[in-house]
Formats: structure tokens, sequence, C-alpha cells
């Protein structure tokens, strides 16, 4: 009896492995065919997103977005040869993600953002004849093109902005991790607000990561019940609780005075509550042009290796995005004096706050 | 049936019936499950590369399982893993930096340093316990903050505000190029090794040594044990530190082997938590703890390249892995229905 039942239990254990085998050789064949249908002139890129993830509605997701950009005006395809993602979901993700990227044989791998770092230096000397680019962070190897952007700029506009707006004279700033790029939204920021007015207060709070909204949420929830009326936010997917704090107090009480200044992306459509919105602006950060310029570089076999671009005012890779009429002309005009200044060099916002 | 039969027959239903229920979901939200689960296999066992990777993720898997596993084999719930963990890798790492020696020196120093560091994070929770009676679930839980949010500290004081301490020198790193050559450029290191000696380790204390036995029957009955004549709170005091130094190890295979760096982090690793379900997962034996972390490090480094190879979007993937967790964790009751079906066919 029993051993009827061991043999049993053998053969589905044998059956189940072989129907496991099957997959392993069906894969194959879907694989080879797919490699028959490329077409041999086509450039292909591909991108890492940092732990924010694709959707985060800021830094990784303009990156996603450039890379489409580049891919549908090129006719490629989501796919092998075509144009493709994958996400990380810790730091020790970095490393395989690239590699599993790099494997499918991408023509360029994009890194996205500063804590890829590591990973793409290592790599970059292991596999020599690829080409990979890292945006926000600079690594210094003849097969790897970095990009910065001066946040500086952008959030200096910001600033001016908030400072310009403020009723309660508070301004809050919620930054993610104490990173140089989002210290250089801080200091830019708060050199602006100086600009126009001195006096204001900002209160400036770090969260210690990107990926809690529920951080931001609770932060965000201490600054407006302090008096702050704008927040600006250099927190990717924590900035996302900043927006639900602010559009829970408007939905409260439709006339509060609270406003959100997006990062990285425009950020208009998190702003909605019904028919107001609490975006006052987004400070744009060119991250999909600087990922569709190399893009472009390397696909006319110009791929700048080793080379560091830095993105600023100057070059259309900072900015402050469409207000929809939350900004008055006076003050988007004075916005426009203030950007012409930095553009000639007549204001330069420094990097670090002092 | 026999009781062997059903010791083997458990584990592989539970395995079975986790793919079939995973394949559900695959198949209801629009995906391939024969491909995805391909894409499973291909990124556990696919070439030398992923062999490499899914051992360097289960190694630290092995360490988190054996510190959770031998807490609870001495009645301690201990829930401070992830910090034992972090601790333990911001000393190997430092080690690794502040210090030139030459290899044969500098590698057990810098493990050492990491094993010391995270006894010493089990051993507050550990006097606390013993002294104050206050329970080492609520303190270890809260020592995980103190470690996260002070090693981030320290590494900015180490690297002058920056957010990453560097590389550590070569002389203390478990990699080498053989294991890189052999798995095609993977992190493979020998911290296998050192993870699969220390499951011989918890397996001697326990089952060869007197302290062994005294940490067993203090977990069993502590009231029994005293009135043996044992000595109750030195005992909770060696459990919680050993407990932690296999945390700390743990840290060591990351701060050495995997990362060779530390970096400020924004949240926890993970890895000390998911280390309880590698520990029930083996029923808290050395051994089990291996098959639980092999399992665990493999399903969670194969599942990478489910979006990679067959598109599936990560968050299908986190519920597909959790299910099949789910059903190999729920034995039992896979267990119980088996028993009852021979039974019924046994009366018939």
């Amino acid at each position: 009896m029993t051993k009827r039942k061991f043999g049993l239990a053998l053969s589905m254990v044998l059956a189940a492995s072989t129907i496991l085998g099957a997959c392993g050789s069906d894969k194959e064949e879907g694989n080879g065919s797919k490699d028959g249908e490329k077409k041999a002139s086509d450039f292909s890129v591909a991108m890492v997103t940092d732990v924010g993830g694709v959707d985060d509605k800021s830094f990784n997701q303009s990156a996603w977005e450039g890379i489409k950009k580049f891919g549908e005006e090129n006719n490629l395809t989501k796919g092998d040869g075509g144009f493709d993602y994958l996400q990380s979901k810790s730091d020790a993700d970095y490393n395989t993600n690239l590699n599993k990227l790099m494997r499918r044989d991408f023509d360029l791998v994009f890194g996205i953002g500063f804590m890829m770092e590591e990973s793409i230096n290592e790599i970059a000397t292991q596999q020599e004849d690829k080409h990979l680019a890292i945006i926000d962070a600079v690594v210094k190897q003849p097969n790897v093109a970095s990009v910065l952007f001066k946040e500086q700029e952008g959030a200096y506009l910001a600033g001016v902005a908030a400072a310009l707006m403020s009723k309660s004279k508070k301004i809050g700033f919620v930054g993610g991790m104490e990173i140089p790029v989002i210290e250089r939204f801080e200091a830019g920021f708060l050199e602006g607000v100086k600009a126009v007015d001195p006096s204001i207060t900002v209160d400036v709070k770090y969260t210690g990561a990107f990926d809690k909204a529920e951080l931001g949420k609770t932060t965000a929830n201490l600054m407006y019940s302090s008096g702050v009326d704008i927040i600006f936010h250099a927190a990717g997917g924590t900035g996302n609780g900043v927006f639900s704090e602010a559009k829970e107090l408007k939905t409260k009480d439709p006339n509060a005075n609270v406003w959100v200044i997006g990062v990285d992306a425009d950020q208009y459509d998190e702003g909605a509550v019904g028919k107001t919105n609490v975006t006052l602006t987004s400070v744009l950060k060119g991250v999909s042009i600087a990922v569709q310029n190399i893009s472009k570089l390397a696909q006319e076999g110009k791929f700048p290796g080793g080379e560091t671009f830095t993105y600023g005012l100057a070059e259309d890779g900072m900015g402050l995005a469409d207000s929809r009429g939350a900004l008055p002309d006076d003050v988007l005009a004075q916005i426009d004096e203030y950007s012409k200044k930095i553009i000639s060099g007549e204001i330069v916002v420094p990097e670090t706050v002092e | 049936m026999s009781n062997r039969i059903i010791n083997l027959l458990v584990p592989v239903v539970s395995v079975i019936l986790g793919l079939l229920v995973g394949a559900v979901v695959m198949l209801v939200s629009g995906y391939d499950p024969i491909e995805g689960y391909a894409a499973l296999w291909d990124g556990i066992f696919g070439d030398a590369y992923t062999i490499g990777e899914t051992i360097r993720q289960i190694t630290p898997y092995i360490l988190a399982g054996l510190a959770v596993a031998f807490a609870f084999r001495t009645g301690l719930f201990n829930i401070g893993v992830e910090g034992q963990l972090i601790v333990g890798w911001f000393a190997a790492a430092y080690v690794g930096i502040a210090v030139d020696l030459p290899k044969i020196i500098h590698l057990p120093l810098a493990i050492l340093a990491a094993a010391a560091a995270g006894a010493l994070w089990g051993f507050i929770p550990g006097l606390l316990k013993a002294r104050f009676k206050v329970h080492e679930v609520i303190v270890t839980i809260m020592m995980n903050y103190v470690a996260l949010h002070t090693v981030n500290a320290l590494i900015r004081t180490v690297s002058d505000g920056g957010d990453n301490t560097g590389k550590i020198h070569p002389s203390a790193s478990l990699r080498s190029d053989f294991l890189e050559n052999m798995t095609d450029f993977s992190r493979l290191h020998y911290g296998i090794i050192i993870a699969l000696a220390m499951v011989l380790v918890m397996w001697l204390i326990l089952e060869k040594t007197t302290k062994g036995f005294e940490l067993k029957s203090v977990g069993l009955n502590h009231h029994a044990s005293e009135y043996a004549g044992m000595n109750v709170n030195k005992n909770i005091i060696l459990a919680m530190s050993i407990s932690g130094a296999f945390a700390g190890l743990g840290g060591a295979m990351e701060a050495l082997g995997t990362f060779e760096f530390i970096s400020v982090k924004g949240g926890f690793t993970g890895i000390g938590f998911d280390g309880i379900a590698v520990a029930l997962l083996g029923a808290n034996t050395p051994l089990g703890v291996i098959f639980g972390a092999v399992l665990f490090g493999s399903l969670k480094y194969g599942a990478t390249n489910m979006p990679n190879a067959a598109q599936i979007p990560e968050e299908i993937v986190s519920i597909i892995i959790a299910i099949i967790i789910f059903f190999v964790a729920s034995g039992y009751v896979i267990r119980l229905f088996i028993e009852r079906l021979s039974k019924k066919k046994e009366a018939k």
C-alpha cells in the first residue's frame, strides 16, 4: 500500500519536472524567433531605475519617458533590440540589473541616480567594450558618459516664486537623502527665497529616503500645521506624500492656502483636487532631454565616453513648469528676469548651503 | 504512509501548490505562466553568472536564518537581526578601510569585528531581558532603528559628510578573481564557506556542548532549568550575543563580499526580517536553515529575471513569490491533509 503511494508520489514529481523541463526549451525557441525578427541596423538602449521605481512620478519616470520618446522617434519596440528598463528593489540589485541588460546586448545602458555610481564603476572596468551612462554622478571611465544638472539654478527660480507667493512668510523644503544632488536643490531654493525677501523663514527637513511617501506626508503635516503655506519637495517618491497631505488639507477646506512645488518632472497631475490644484509649479530637471541627447550621440557612433555633461538653465536642462495660472503674470515676469540674470552669469547660484 | 514519506512529500506538494496558484495569478493578469516560470528558472540556474549571484544572495540569508533560529531554540525571539546585520556590515567595512594589513590578518580581523559588533547589538537586549525582564521583541525592534540611524551617521563621519565609505582594501575582501572568472563576473565570494561553517558551528554548540544543552533547556522551560541549577540570566545574555554574532557575520558578507563598501541607507535591507522566515521554514534546525535560505535566496534573486525575460511587472512577481513561500510555510496544513487522505484510504 505504502509502496504504491510512494510510487505515485515519485511519478508526480517526475511529471512535474518534465513539465518544468519543457518550459526551458519553449523559452529558447521563443528567444530564437525574436532574434530573427531583430533588425540589423537598429540601435538599442535601456535603463536601470534606482529604488524609487519607474513610476515615481519624477526622476526615474522622466528618464524612462526620455528613453520611450527616443525609441518612438526611431521606431524601436519595447524589449530586446529596442528599448527597455529594469527596476531595482534594493541596492543589491543595481549590479545584477545592469549586468542583465548588458547580457541582452543593449548598445547603451543608463544607470539612473547617484546610488549607482559604484556599480557602474565596477561594471565599466569589467566590461570595457560596453557603453554605459550615469545620471547625477560622475564615473571616470572611458566607456561611461556622466550627466550632472545645475539643480540649484532651477531651485533658485522656485525659491523666487515661493517667496513672492507666500502669505505666511513661512516656506518649507522637504528633501530626500542628504546627498549632493538634493543639497544643490536646497542651496538654490534658499538663495532664491533670500533674494526676494531675506525675512522669510524656510523650514528645511530631510526625510532620509526617496521611497517613503508616508514619511513625506507626516513631514508635510508638521510643516503645514506650523504655518508653512508653500512646500518645495526634492524627495522623489517620498514627495508624493507631501502632495497627498496638501490635497487632504485642500479637500477639507477649499480655501486653505497650501501649495506644493514639484520636482524633476511636471507634477501638475499629482496635485489635482477636484477642479482646483495644489501644484504651484514644478522644478523641471531635463533628465529626459539628457537621456535622449546621449542616446542620439551614441546612435550616431559618437558615444561621449569619459565625458561629463552639465545641464543648467542656459542649456535648457533646468527650468520651471507651466503653472497653469497659479502664478500671476507679474510674478512670472520677475522669475523671467532672475532667469535671464542666471543665464547671463550675473547671478551665480551656490551649490552648497552656506 | 510512513512518517518519512510524509516528511518528504509535504515540502514537494507545498512547492507544487505554490507554483500552481502563482500560475493562476499570472494567467488572470494576462501573462504566460510557462514563460514566467522559465524566466524564474533561468534567473536561478540559467548560466554560471546567475548561479554565482544566486549563491551570493543565499549566503547572508543562511547567516540571518541561523541568528533567528539560534535565538528561537533558546526561547528568544530575535527580531533585531536586521540591526545586528547592519552594525556588522559597518564594522567589517570600517576595518576593511581603516587599516592596512596582510590578508591573512586583515580578512579574519574584519570578519571578527563584524561578529563582535553584531554580538554587542544582541548583548544589549539580552542584558535588558535578563536584568529587567524587558521583552526582547520590543528592544530588538527598537535597536534596529538605532542601528540604522547610528550607522548612517557613522558613515557620514567616516567619509567626511559623504554617503559612501568607498571600497575596502583588497586585503579584506572575500571576493577573488578565481570565483569571478569562473562565474562570468558575478559577485560570488568565499563568504558561502563561512556561512556553511557557521551552520556546523551552530549544530556543534547546540548538540555537542554542555552549554548548548543548557541553552536549549532554558528555551524549553526556564523554570525547570533554574530548578536544575542553571543560571538562566547568563544563558539568555549568551544566547542573544551568539545570535547577534551570526547576524553580524551576515553583515560581513555584504561588507566584504557583495558590496565591498557601505553606503547611507534609506531603509532596512530586509535580509534580517527575511531571516525570520528562513528560520521558520527550516524548523529552526541548522540544516533546515540551509534549505530555507536556498529557497528564499533563489526565489528572491531568480524573481528579478521575471520582469527582465518575461516582461512580467515587478508587482505581480512579488505576489507570486509571496504565494510560493506562503504555501511552503503552511506545510502543516498540507501535512494534515495528506495524513487524513491516507487514513481514509486505509479505512476503506
